[in-house]
C-alpha cells in the first residue's frame, strides 16, 4: 500500500481536450454541432434505453425530454419522490438573456458576465451555448405553467442580482427553485404515465457498469428492501448533484451525496476542478455542536444590511450596547467602492478573516452582524419588511431573534460545487455513454458561479442540450449485444457494492457515521474551505489516510442490509467523501493561484485580494483515478480565451 | 432540557407497531425538532439500538420529505414543516409523542417513514401542462393577469408533504388535489386540459384509497404553506363544470 | 356519466349537498306552517287540512302532499346512503387512530355523523308519533294536529326526544349548509362570512322556532 504521505504526489498525463465543440464563430457553434450531430431515427428511439439518475432540474428536465423523444428511460433518485431533488431549495431566480427590459443585456453580455464571474475558468463555447440557450427556457417553463412573478400588465417580472448590471433574472417569489423543480417533475410525471419512463424512487445508485470501456448500466440499491439490482441501457446520465456535503455543514439537502459521481470516477471518468467551491456569505451560523445543516438567506440582504463586527477582540456586548464608534463595518472600510456589495468570495473571505481575529460574534464566535436599523431609520420598518418580511420571518423561526430590533448574524456556509465530473462539449465523460449534466458536471461555471446560474445550467443541460447530443452517442454506437446481470462486469459491480455493505455492517465498532462525516467536514472546511494554504492542504491530506482508517477499524452500523437502513446509507456515503475529500485537498493544493472560489493565501495581490496565475493555471484540471489513496493521474485541459480576454478582478 | 419522547417503532410494513419510551437528556433550546432526534439515534446507535428511522432532507422547509405527527398535530405546534420546529416550542421535562402519517394511502414503511407514492400517481393523472420540450411559445406571447399569476402562485406553494392528509380525520387528499389543480387550471397555458385535469385526478385520488371531506377545515390549519381551504371550494367548483361539460 | 358522478366521492358530496339544502328548504317551510300553532287549534288544524288539498283544483286530493313526500323521502335516502358509503369509506382511509389524539380534529365529522343518525332515527319516530300516530301517547286522532302535538308534549320523554334532535339538527345545519355551499363550489374568501351568517342564522331561527312549539306546550301557551 502507499505511504499516507505520498498522497500529495501525483503525475500528469497526456493533456485532454474538448474535441466536441466546432470550431467557427462562438455564436455559431452550437447550431453547427445540433446540425453535425447525427440523428436517431424516431421508430427506432423506443429500442434506446437511457438511464437516468437524479430527478433535479437537470436529471428531471432529461428525463421528460428523452422520453418524449420517444427514448426509454428508466429513472432513479433517492428520495421518496422525484418531486424533493434540492433543486427545490434555490430561492433567488434564473437568468435569461431575454432583454425584456431593454437595458442593454444579449446573448453576448450574459456569455461575457458568465465567463468573467467564473474568473476565466470556463469554457467558452460552452458558456455561450449556456448564454443562448436561457431565453428558451423561460419559455419552456411559463409553457409548463411556473408561475413567475408578473407585473401588471401581465408580463413577466425582472429582478437584478449580484455581480451584473442588469435586470435579467426571472423569479417566483423566494422559490424560483421549487417551481421550476415542479415544472420539470410535472413533465417528467406526464411521462411516467405515459409508460415512457420507469421511475425508481428510494433507489440509490451505488456504481457503475462498464462493459468494453462503455457505460451500460448502473448498480443501485432500493433502499425500502435493501435489494440489490442491476439495470442495463445504451447510456446513462448522471444528473446527481454537486458534492458539497463532503463539508458536513453545508445548504446541500441533508442526503445530497457524492456517490455516483465518485463511483463513475473511479470506474473512469475523470474528475475536474473539485477545488472549486462556493461558499455563501449570508447564510445563518451554526447554534452549536448538534447542528446539521445550514440555511442560506438570500443575499438580496446586502443590499439594505450593513455588516459589522466589534473592533475590540473577544467583545460580548449584546449589539445594542456597543456604541458606533467601537464598531467595525469592515466592508464598508476596506472596499469603500462596493461596500457592502462585493462578491459572494470576497465578503465571505472577510468574514472568516474578522473571526479569526478573535472579533466573531454569537455562540462560538462565528458569526458576524448583518444590521438593518440604518435601512429601518432610513426606510422605515414598513418598507423594510415588504422587500425582507418572508426573509426576516425565516430567520425568527430559526434563531428566535427578531431581526428588525437586533442585527441578524450570517456567516458564510458551503452552497455550490462548481466541480464535478469532467464532460467535453456534448456533455460527455471520459467514459463513453457516460454523461454528467447539471451541478454534477464541470462545465459552466468556472471558479465562480454567479447568482441565478445553478438553476439555468441544470435546465439547459436536461431540456436543450443533453437531448440534443445524446443522439449523436446512440446513432454512433449501436449495441452490438445486450448486457445483462451475468455479464462479468455487472457481477464484478454487484460483489465490489455488496462486500462494501457487508464490511460496512461487519466492523460493529464504537462511532456512528455521522461522528465520521461531521470530523471530515470540520477538516475540509478548516484547510479546504474559505481560504486554503499549502501547509494546511498538506496536513488535510495528511489527515484524511488517518481517518479512512480509523472509519474502517471503529465504525458502527446497527441494523443490516435487507432492510430500510439509513444508517447504512449514510456510512456508505461517507466512504465516498473520504476519498473525495482527498482529491479536493490535492487539486486545492496542486493549483497554487487564487481564482474565484478557491482562494490560496500564497497567492495574493499586495492589497490581499485574489491573484490569477493565468500562465501557470489557465487550465480544467482533470483528475483520473488510480486507486483508493495512490496518486492520481493530472489531465490538462488548456483554457483560450477568444471572445473575453482575461482581467484581474478589482472591487476596491 | 430533559424530555421523554414516545416514539412509534415499527420494523417493516408486515410487523405490527407500537409506542416506545426513551428519556433524552441534554437536549438545546436551539435544536430543530430533527436535530433533537439525531442526537436520539446517535445516542441509540451507540448503545447498540437501532436508530429511529425518518424522512428528512432539505430541512429548510420547502423538500417536503419531514413527516412527523407530534403530539397529534401534522409537524408538531407551529405552522410549518416539522425541521423547522425547534425546541424552544417546548418546555424541560415535557412528553411528546411522535407518531407516523396515518392513511391507509400511505402506508408505514419503517418507524416514522411513510410511503406517499400515491400523491405522485394523482399527479401522473393530470397534475401537469402538455408542453413537450421545444414546442413552447414565446414567453410573453401570452400576458396572465397578476391577480391569476399570484393565484397559481399561492397554490403552486404545496411541497407535498401530506401533512394535509396527516391532520383530515377521513385521511382525505382534497387540499393536496385542489392546490395542484387551482395552480394548474387558472392559468391559459392550462386551460385546454382543464376539464379531463380535475376529473382525472379526482378520480386518482378516489382509486388510492384516500377518505372524502366533511370540510373539517384541519388540512388547511396543517398546511405548512398556508393553503387555504377555499381551494377545496374552487377544486369543486372545477369539477362540477368539467363533469357537466365532459360527456365520458 | 351519471355512474361515474356517483363513483366518485366528489359526487356523492355534490348529491349530499343538493339533497340537504332540499332538507333545509322543507325545513323553513315546515318551520312556518308550525308556527301557526300559536295561533290556536282552528288555524293549525285548517293548515293541516290545507295540506292535503295543496294545488286544487289542479292536484286530486293528498297528491301534492305525497308528490313533496316523495321528493323528501328521495332526498333523505340519497342524502343517508352518501353519507353512509363516504363515511365507511372516510373510516377506512384512517384504518389506525393516532395514539396521541385531539379532541377539535373530529368536531365537524362527529357534528354530521352522528347527529345525521339522530336525525334519522328522529324522522322516523316523528312520522310514527304525528303522522300515522303509531307511538303517539295519547289516543291519535287523525285531522287533530293540534291536540296530537299538544299529546305528544306533554309527556316529558317527547319533550326531550323532541329538543335533542332539534338541536342536534342545528348543529348539523349549520355545518351542512356550509359545506354544501363549498361543495358546490359557491365559497370563497369574500362570500365567506356571509355563508357563516346564513348558516349560523338558520341554524339559530330553525332550532329556536321548532323548540319554541315544545316550549309553549310545557309552559301552557299552547294547550
Amino acid at each position: 500500500m502507499t505511504s499516507y504521505s505520498e498522497y500529495t504526489e501525483y503525475t500528469v498525463g497526456e493533456p485532454i481536450q474538448d474535441e466536441q465543440a466546432p470550431s467557427g464563430p462562438v455564436n455559431e457553434r452550437w447550431d453547427t454541432r445540433r446540425f453535425e450531430a447525427k440523428l436517431v431515427n424516431p421508430a427506432n428511439r423506443r429500442k434506446h434505453t437511457i438511464i437516468v439518475v437524479g430527478t433535479g432540474l437537470a436529471g428531471g428536465a432529461a428525463g421528460a425530454t428523452l422520453a418524449e423523444q420517444g427514448y426509454h428511460v428508466v429513472q432513479f433518485c433517492y428520495q421518496d419522490s422525484p418531486r424533493r431533488a434540492h433543486s427545490i431549495a434555490a430561492q433567488g431566480g434564473i437568468n435569461a438573456a431575454k432583454n425584456y427590459r431593454n437595458d442593454g443585456d444579449s446573448i453576448h453580455r450574459l456569455f461575457y458576465d458568465t465567463v468573467k464571474g467564473g474568473d476565466f475558468r470556463a469554457r467558452e463555447s460552452n458558456v455561450h451555448r449556456l448564454a443562448q440557450i436561457s431565453v428558451e427556457i423561460i419559455d419552456q417553463c411559463v409553457a409548463q405553467g411556473v408561475p413567475f412573478a408578473r407585473e401588471y400588465g401581465g408580463l413577466l417580472d425582472t429582478r437584478s442580482f449580484g455581480g451584473v448590471q442588469v435586470s435579467r433574472t426571472f423569479y417566483a417569489r423566494g422559490q424560483t427553485g421549487q417551481q421550476l423543480l415542479l415544472g420539470a417533475y410535472q413533465a417528467l410525471s406526464r411521462q411516467i404515465a405515459a409508460g415512457n419512463v420507469e421511475m425508481h424512487a428510494r433507489t440509490e445508485m451505488l456504481d457503475l457498469i462498464v462493459v468494453d470501456g462503455r457505460a451500460r448500466g448502473i448498480v443501485a440499491r432500493d433502499l425500502v428492501t435493501g435489494r440489490i439490482s442491476t439495470y442495463f441501457a445504451d447510456a446513462v446520465v448522471l444528473a446527481s448533484g454537486g458534492y458539497g456535503n463532503v463539508f458536513y455543514l453545508s445548504t446541500n439537502a441533508m442526503n445530497s451525496n457524492a456517490t455516483a459521481i465518485w463511483r463513475a470516477h473511479r470506474r473512469g471518468a475523470y474528475f475536474a476542478n473539485p477545488c472549486f467551491t462556493q461558499i455563501h456569505p449570508t447564510c445563518i451560523p451554526r447554534s452549536g455542536d448538534h447542528q446539521s445543516k445550514l440555511t442560506l438567506m438570500s443575499e438580496s440582504l446586502r443590499n439594505d444590511g450593513r455588516i459589522w463586527v466589534p473592533k475590540a477582540k473577544g467583545d460580548t456586548r449584546p449589539p445594542a450596547e456597543i456604541p458606533e464608534d467601537e464598531r467595525d463595518y469592515y466592508l464598508e472600510r476596506i472596499y469603500p467602492s462596493f461596500g457592502n456589495l462585493v462578491p459572494r468570495d470576497i465578503a465571505s473571505r472577510a468574514a472568516k478573516n474578522v473571526c479569526d481575529e478573535g472579533r466573531g460574534v454569537g455562540p462560538g464566535g462565528q458569526g458576524v452582524y448583518l444590521d438593518f436599523a440604518d435601512a429601518i431609520a432610513r426606510m422605515g420598518r414598513k418598507a423594510v419588511e415588504e422587500k425582507y418580511g418572508n426573509l426576516f420571518d425565516m430567520y425568527e423561526r430559526i434563531t428566535a431573534e427578531n431581526p428588525y430590533e437586533v442585527p441578524m448574524r450570517i456567516y458564510p456556509a458551503i452552497h455550490y460545487t462548481m466541480g464535478g465530473l469532467w464532460v467535453d462539449y456534448d456533455l460527455q465523460t471520459t467514459v463513453p455513454g457516460l454523461f454528467a449534466i447539471g451541478e454534477a458536471n464541470f462545465s459552466d461555471h468556472g471558479a465562480n458561479r454567479l447568482g441565478a446560474s445553478a438553476l439555468m445550467q441544470g435546465l439547459a443541460d436536461g431540456y436543450f442540450v443533453l437531448p440534443s447530443t445524446i443522439n449523436d452517442y446512440l446513432a454512433r454506437n449501436p449495441h452490438k449485444d445486450e448486457v445483462d446481470a451475468s455479464h462479468p462486469a455487472a457481477v464484478e459491480a454487484v460483489r465490489e457494492t455488496e462486500d462494501r455493505l457487508t464490511r460496512l455492517l461487519a466492523v460493529d465498532g464504537d462511532r456512528t457515521p455521522d461522528s465520521f462525516h461531521r470530523e471530515i467536514g470540520e477538516l475540509v472546511w478548516e484547510f479546504c474551505g474559505m481560504a486554503r494554504t499549502d501547509e494546511g492542504l498538506r496536513k488535510a491530506l495528511d489527515r484524511l489516510p488517518q481517518i479512512r482508517e480509523e472509519f474502517w477499524r471503529r465504525i458502527k452500523v446497527p441494523g443490516t442490509g435487507e432492510e430500510f437502513n439509513q444508517s447504512l446509507e449514510k456510512a456508505n456515503r461517507i466512504v465516498d467523501y473520504l476519498e473525495l475529500a482527498e482529491l479536493m485537498c490535492l487539486d486545492a493544493l496542486h493549483r497554487a493561484e487564487s481564482c474565484g472560489g478557491h482562494f490560496r493565501e500564497e497567492s495574493q495581490t499586495p492589497d490581499g485580494e485574489a491573484a490569477r496565475r493565468d500562465e501557470e493555471f489557465s487550465y480544467a484540471a482533470a483528475w483520473e483515478f488510480t486507486d483508493t489513496g495512490a496518486a492520481p493521474v493530472l489531465h490538462k485541459e488548456q483554457l483560450t480565451f477568444d471572445y473575453v480576454h482575461p482581467t484581474q478582478r478589482s472591487y476596491a | 432540557m430533559k424530555l421523554t419522547l414516545r416514539v412509534w417503532r415499527q420494523k417493516n410494513p408486515d410487523t405490527p407497531g407500537a409506542m416506545a419510551t426513551y428519556e433524552l437528556d441534554g437536549v438545546s433550546q436551539d435544536m430543530s425538532f430533527l436535530e433533537m432526534l439525531d442526537v436520539l439515534n446517535e445516542e441509540l446507535i451507540v448503545k447498540g439500538e437501532e436508530p429511529v428511522a425518518f424522512d428528512h432532507d432539505c430541512r429548510e422547509g420547502i423538500c417536503g420529505a419531514c413527516s412527523l405527527v407530534i403530539n397529534g398535530d401534522a409537524h408538531g405546534p407551529e405552522r410549518t414543516t416539522t425541521c423547522q420546529l425547534h425546541m424552544r416550542s417546548f418546555r424541560d421535562g415535557d412528553t411528546i409523542d411522535i407518531e407516523p402519517w396515518r392513511a391507509s394511502a400511505f402506508p408505514v414503511i419503517k418507524d416514522l417513514v411513510v410511503d406517499r407514492s400515491a400523491f405522485d400517481r394523482v399527479i401522473q393523472a393530470g397534475g401537469f401542462i402538455t408542453a413537450p420540450t421545444g414546442s413552447a411559445p414565446e414567453a410573453h406571447a401570452t400576458p396572465v393577469p397578476k391577480a391569476d399569476a399570484d393565484y397559481a402562485f399561492e397554490h403552486a406553494e404545496c411541497i407535498g408533504c401530506g401533512a394535509c392528509v396527516a391532520a383530515c380525520p377521513n385521511g382525505a387528499a382534497m387540499l393536496f388535489t385542489s392546490a395542484k389543480v387551482n395552480h394548474l387550471n387558472v392559468l391559459p397555458q392550462g386551460s385546454p386540459e382543464r376539464e379531463t385535469r380535475v376529473l382525472d385526478m379526482v378520480a386518482q385520488m378516489d382509486a388510492e384509497g384516500f377518505g372524502g371531506c366533511t370540510l373539517a377545515g384541519e388540512c388547511a390549519t396543517a398546511c405548512p404553506k398556508g393553503i387555504p381551504l377555499f381551494s377545496i371550494t374552487a377544486m369543486n367548483k372545477e369539477w362540477l363544470r368539467a363533469s357537466r361539460k365532459v360527456k365520458r | 356519466m351519471a355512474f361515474g358522478f356517483w363513483q366518485s366521492t366528489l359526487g356523492k358530496k355534490i348529491v349530499m349537498g343538493v339533497t340537504g339544502l332540499i332538507m333545509i328548504g322543507y325545513l323553513c317551510a315546515h318551520l312556518l306552517g308550525n308556527m301557526k300553532i300559536f295561533f290556536g287549534p282552528g288555524e293549525f288544524n285548517a293548515y293541516g287540512h290545507w295540506l292535503r288539498v295543496m294545488g286544487a283544483p289542479v292536484l286530486h286530493h293528498e297528491w301534492g302532499l305525497w308528490i313533496a313526500r316523495i321528493v323528501l323521502l328521495a332526498a333523505v335516502i340519497l342524502h343517508a346512503v352518501s353519507a353512509y358509503q363516504l363515511s365507511r369509506r372516510d373510516i377506512k382511509a384512517r384504518p389506525q387512530k393516532y395514539v396521541h389524539t385531539k379532541p377539535r380534529m373530529s368536531y365537524a365529522t362527529r357534528t354530521m355523523r352522528w347527529g345525521g343518525v339522530i336525525l334519522g332515527l328522529f324522522i322516523v319516530w316523528h312520522i310514527l308519533d304525528l303522522t300515522t300516530g303509531t307511538t303517539h301517547s295519547g289516543g291519535f286522532q287523525e285531522g287533530h294536529p293540534y291536540q296530537n302535538v299538544v299529546d305528544t308534549f306533554s309527556t316529558w320523554y317527547g319533550n326531550v326526544i323532541y329538543i335533542v334532535a332539534m338541536l342536534a339538527m342545528g348543529m348539523h345545519v349549520r355545518h351542512g349548509f356550509w359545506s354544501a355551499a363549498q361543495t358546490l363550489g359557491a365559497g370563497n374568501h369574500t362570500r365567506d362570512r356571509a355563508l357563516k351568517a346564513i348558516a349560523n342564522a338558520l341554524a339559530i331561527v330553525l332550532t329556536a322556532g321548532f323548540i319554541s312549539i315544545p316550549v309553549g306546550v310545557m309552559t301552557g301557551v299552547v294547550s
